[in-house]
């Protein structure tokens, strides 16, 4: 009755590309945002954003970047891990060479290092399909970890092989480091993954992304209708590595403060990412803010009731995780294989008729 | 002349390692050729049938620690050590059980689907196994002993010192291993050849379509795919279980088995067994010759790396059917 395109004119083109045509829709927006800058710094405190709303920002991060390589471009990818490795170590490496350099570039210039490693290992896929790409990208997960673990310039001769996070600011607000506030820990993990979302929606709005779509629908077609695949699959590849990275970046500086290779980019990483973007939907922005959150949360919360409530193991609670993580996965697949943001858009598709659904 | 011995030796070695991956390499390919299914969770079935078989013929009650928790109980074991053939055959049983369930519970909703997401689904699946492999047992590292031998073998270090004046130290484990994988190759060879049953897995890996259309249950073979996959999957599962003992890290195996595919070809039986010797000596010598010079532990990463160049020369692998695409 109330959310419908009724009642809204047009005048312009720019008007009617707009992303949220519908006012309820974009009043709904400004109001998340006005909770996510305003409110939400005011009330934060530090269990909720060292346990929950700075590893959903990160993860939201990574997730556009993988939704926009197997989500728009339609290439699975199983090292988003050792991607990641690569952000957060040369943001490492940058934070330690150039000790004047603000952490706002160090971050964006690690994405930037990233990419260049993802458009590396981005070439195979010009070749290989499917699996077969799926377990090349193995290969970049396995080798980027190894690298940073047996490579002693990687992690500055520490002794005990871990890189932790140097104090830095921006206009003087501590931002890394032990001492920081957790407001300032959220704003800048906030700012990227805002500014990341609203570039990821306006590049897959555009003809970058509608090339990537046809690559994923078919490439062969694609190819006969003038995409160039090379074009398409590397700057998907960049691109998203470019997202990874900055993720790596800030869940190792901001998030973590102090990591080791092996268990903070295992391949067990590659896999949440993955999850979380079949959960919250591939190829949906909202879809990789839905996933995220789902998949911060969901163990936070089995871990508070079985833990916290009943007192059970915290042993027994990471089974039941991994055994409700797989069993959702597969229910996905079966039932909404366009996940939880298919059934935001139906939810939207039915009030736009309601009363009258006929 | 030494250090060609020892390179041998180690060649050797890496030619029984080859051998177990090989074994879980086997059991992608069957499933993979008569479904069409990227079978992700192959690596925790190995490890699934290496606990229960443990869990079974050291009498742990399963779900142990569940219903301790639930009911404040104390159960640890029933107390009584299983025959190992009896346990054998309820793990065998229970992998049956188990293909059963998977057909009709998953791979029967997603008939006709793109194969990415089938491939993700096994993921959801590899999950679901491992948490429940580990809730059912517990998830302590476990010690699976059937009588296998194991330790150095001394006729062939007899044998060998005898001939170059240097004696070999192969595992007599390793020996057992390979000459069981040969008898399942053939084994798998002679039923997919001779028996009625395999001649209708190969008219399914041919076409599924023209396979229904003369009357071929395509669910039944499905089920009849992923049992014997379980059992490929048991067999690795008990040769690797007595090599290093059960626990999770077990199920990272099959992540080194999807290389040996990638070489060998997803849908050839030979060539699991070739790209599974191949990469076996390949990484131990790489990592016994050039290891040294670059940090060691070269071994986590060498076969894929070898399987990505590969692929760039080779997209369907050794002995993979061509990939013909077709708008």
């Amino acid at each position: 009755m109330f959310y419908r395109e009724v009642g809204e004119f047009k005048t312009s083109y720019p008007q009617d590309s707009e992303s949220f045509g519908i006012g309820l829709d974009k009043y709904g927006y400004y109001f998340v945002l006005f909770i996510a800058f305003v409110i939400i710094p005011l009330m934060i405190n530090d269990y909720w954003a060292s346990a929950v709303l700075v590893p959903f920002l990160v993860w939201a991060i990574a997730s556009l970047g993988l939704n926009i390589l197997t989500g728009y471009c339609g290439q699975i990818s199983l090292g988003t891990g050792g991607f990641m490795a690569v952000g957060a170590y040369s943001c490492y490496k940058l934070m330690t060479s150039f000790p004047d350099l603000n952490i706002i570039f160090c971050i964006i210039l690690s994405g930037l290092i990233t990419a260049g490693v993802g458009i590396l290992f981005g070439i195979p896929s010009l070749r290989i399909k499917g699996f077969y790409l799926a377990v090349a990208t193995l290969a970049s997960q396995f080798f980027l970890v190894w690298l940073f673990n047996r490579v002693p310039w990687f992690y500055n001769y520490s002794a005990s092989g871990q890189i932790s996070t140097p104090e830095r600011s921006v206009f003087g607000i501590l931002v890394t480091g032990p001492n920081v506030q957790p407001w300032a820990q959220y704003m800048i993990c906030l700012l990227f993954a805002f500014g990341l979302a609203w570039g990821c929606r306006n590049l897959t709005r555009g003809s970058l992304g509608r090339k990537w779509r046809a690559t994923r629908d078919m490439d062969i077609a694609a190819e006969i209708i003038g995409v160039n695949l090379l074009q398409a699959k590397l700057s998907a590849f960049a691109i998203s590595s470019f997202y990874i990275g900055i993720a790596g970046a800030l869940f190792f500086s901001v998030y973590l403060g102090a990591v080791d290779a092996t268990e903070a980019f295992g391949i067990n990483q590659s896999f949440l990412v993955l999850f979380m973007i079949i959960i919250g939907g591939l190829g949906s922005i909202l879809g990789s803010f839905i996933g995220a959150a789902f998949m911060v949360l969901f163990p936070v919360l089995l871990k508070n009731i079985l833990v916290g409530w009943w007192e059970w193991d915290a042993a027994l609670a990471t089974h039941l995780e991994f055994i409700s993580v797989g069993f959702l996965i597969i229910v996905f697949l079966i039932f909404e294989p366009h996940g939880l943001a298919q059934l935001w858009r139906l939810l939207k598709q039915k009030l736009r008729l309601w009363p009258y659904p006929h | 002349m030494q250090t060609l011995l020892f390179a041998l030796e180690v060649s050797l070695n890496g030619f029984m390692t080859g051998i177990l991956y090989a074994l879980v390499a086997l059991g992608f390919v069957l499933i993979f050729k008569a479904s069409g299914v990227f079978n992700y969770a192959q690596g925790v079935m190995v490890l699934f049938a290496a606990l229960t078989l443990v869990g079974l013929q050291q009498g742990i009650v399963p779900f142990q620690h569940l219903i301790n928790n639930l009911l404040g109980t104390s159960i640890h074991g029933f107390g009584w050590n299983m025959p190992t053939f009896l346990a054998l055959l309820l793990t065998l049983l229970t992998m049956l059980l188990l293909a059963w369930l998977v057909e009709k519970l998953i791979l029967k909703h997603l008939v006709n689907q793109n194969p990415v997401i089938l491939f993700m689904a096994t993921i959801g699946l590899a999950y679901f196994l491992e948490g429940f492999g580990d809730l059912m047992w517990g998830a302590d590292l476990k010690k699976l002993d059937i009588g296998i031998p194991m330790g150095i073998s001394d006729t062939v270090e007899q044998t060998t010192y005898d001939w170059f004046g240097y004696g070999f130290f192969i595992d007599r484990l390793d020996i057992t291993a390979s000459i069981v994988a040969a008898l399942l190759v053939i084994g798998l060879t002679i039923f997919s050849q001779f028996s009625k049953t395999g001649r209708a897995l190969r008219a399914v890996a041919d076409d599924h379509q023209a396979a229904l259309s003369v009357g071929i249950s395509l669910r039944r073979i499905w089920v009849i795919v992923w049992s014997i996959a379980g059992l490929v999957a048991l067999i690795a599962g008990i040769f690797w279980g007595s090599k290093s003992g059960v626990q999770f890290s077990l199920s990272l195996v099959a992540l080194k088995a999807l290389p040996v595919l990638m070489l060998g070809g997803l849908t050839s039986i030979p060539g699991a067994i070739v790209g599974g010797l191949l990469i076996g000596v390949g990484e131990k010598l790489f990592d016994f010759m050039v290891g040294p010079m670059i940090g060691g532990a070269t071994e986590n990463w060498f076969a894929y790396v070898v399987a990505l160049v590969f692929l760039l020369f080779r997209p369907q692998g050794l002995f993979g059917e061509k990939i013909i695409e077709r708008v």
